[in-house]
């Protein structure tokens, strides 16, 4: 029975919830701390940017092995 | 983006026809590194196949891209260098660049290395524009991106990884750099668990800048070829507004990601190399 597919594409939708959940949650609280200080909001900004991309770099390690399985 | 989507409908056009309009093998093809530049429908150009000493060097699309984007990068910062000697103050493609280079070097390179930064800010501009063009590169009709390729990305990470050693071997000295990996103030029986973390910390962090960097930009492509597909597995005219408009939106996003990715790439390059160099911090 041939459940690689299967499994890859339940690996990439729990991966993607994990990441979408943390990134969310980072944009928020970036939102509110430029609400309260707008003088910062552009070192928050970039401060965003680089946790997001750290988050999305290891969702896409998941990605990558899902990629893997569906290949096999 | 119309030659992309031209590609993909006289490649899937042949290859579902030909397997009865179930192969979707077509979009590896487009992703994937290849042995032959192919401009569909105007002909492909077959490139040398190389072998040496058994190991298969031949000359793919990803190594014409890489070339492409360093023939690029020399001709237009020596024309950059070359017009600081006529006048300090820039002008033309001069003054872009220097946004750029001045954008790394105060954003992204002195807050993070501090003392001593000029030495590491040569590799980092370099590391920093190579990676921008071979992506912006891959957006263009009839382009790959090199670094969609896991060798071309593992060897930046490679060629990073030698830098930070040396340039905190350099400054601490060989034994210093190794003790200074560990904090300060660590209790006794914690040492062997924290130099076997930090010894494998030493190696996962250029691991996931390769990682990383290849996977955002595969990514972004795949998902545009399975929108566009998404035309001919269906085999209809109808979804084609509905799946162009949201390739449309991923291209856009895709640009956003290629300037994100060598960013965040140079970024966490020096940043390691700071903590490296200023272990006290």
């Amino acid at each position: 029975m041939e459940f690689a597919y299967l499994a890859a594409g339940f690996g990439a939708a729990l991966t993607i919830i994990g990441g979408a959940y943390g990134i969310g949650k980072l944009a928020s609280s970036a939102m509110e701390a430029s609400g309260r200080q707008p003088e910062a909001a552009g070192d928050i900004r970039t401060s965003m940017i680089i946790a997001a991309a750290l988050i999305e770099g290891i969702s896409l390690f998941a990605l990558v092995i899902c990629i893997l399985l569906a290949l096999k | 983006m119309v030659s992309d989507s031209t590609q993909v409908i006289t490649d899937s056009l042949s290859t579902a026809h030909a397997s009865g309009g179930n192969d979707t093998s077509w979009l590896m093809h487009h992703v994937m590194d290849a042995k032959e530049l192919d401009f569909e429908p105007f002909g492909t150009i077959h490139l040398p196949q190389l072998h040496l000493f058994g190991l298969d060097i031949s000359i793919t699309k990803h190594v014409v891209f890489l070339w492409l984007a360093a023939i690029i990068l020399i001709l237009i910062f020596n024309k950059v260098a070359k017009s600081y000697k006529k006048s300090l103050t820039p002008s033309g493609i001069t003054n872009f660049m220097e946004v750029l280079i001045v954008f790394v070097r105060d954003e992204i390179v002195k807050p993070t290395i501090g003392k001593g930064h000029e030495k590491f800010l040569p590799y980092l501009l370099t590391v920093f524009f190579f990676i921008l063009t071979c992506n912006f590169l891959g957006l263009l009709p009839y382009g790959s991106t090199a670094t969609s390729n896991i060798a071309v990305t593992a060897t930046l990470a490679i060629i990073s990884f030698i830098v930070i050693q040396v340039g905190g071997m350099m400054q601490n000295g060989v034994f210093g750099y190794f003790k200074g990996l560990i904090p300060h103030g660590v209790p006794i029986w914690l040492l062997p668990i924290m130099g076997v973390v930090e010894i494998l910390g030493l190696f996962t962090k250029p691991f996931a800048l390769a990682i990383r960097l290849f996977a955002n930009m595969t990514a972004g492509h795949i998902v545009i070829l399975a929108l566009l597909g998404l035309i001919f597995i269906l085999k209809t005219f109808f979804v084609a507004p509905v799946s162009i408009a949201f390739a449309l939106f991923i291209y856009l996003l895709e640009i956003l990601v290629a300037l994100i990715q060598a960013y965040i790439f140079t970024m966490l390059s020096s940043l390691f190399i700071g903590m490296a160099v200023h272990q006290d911090h």
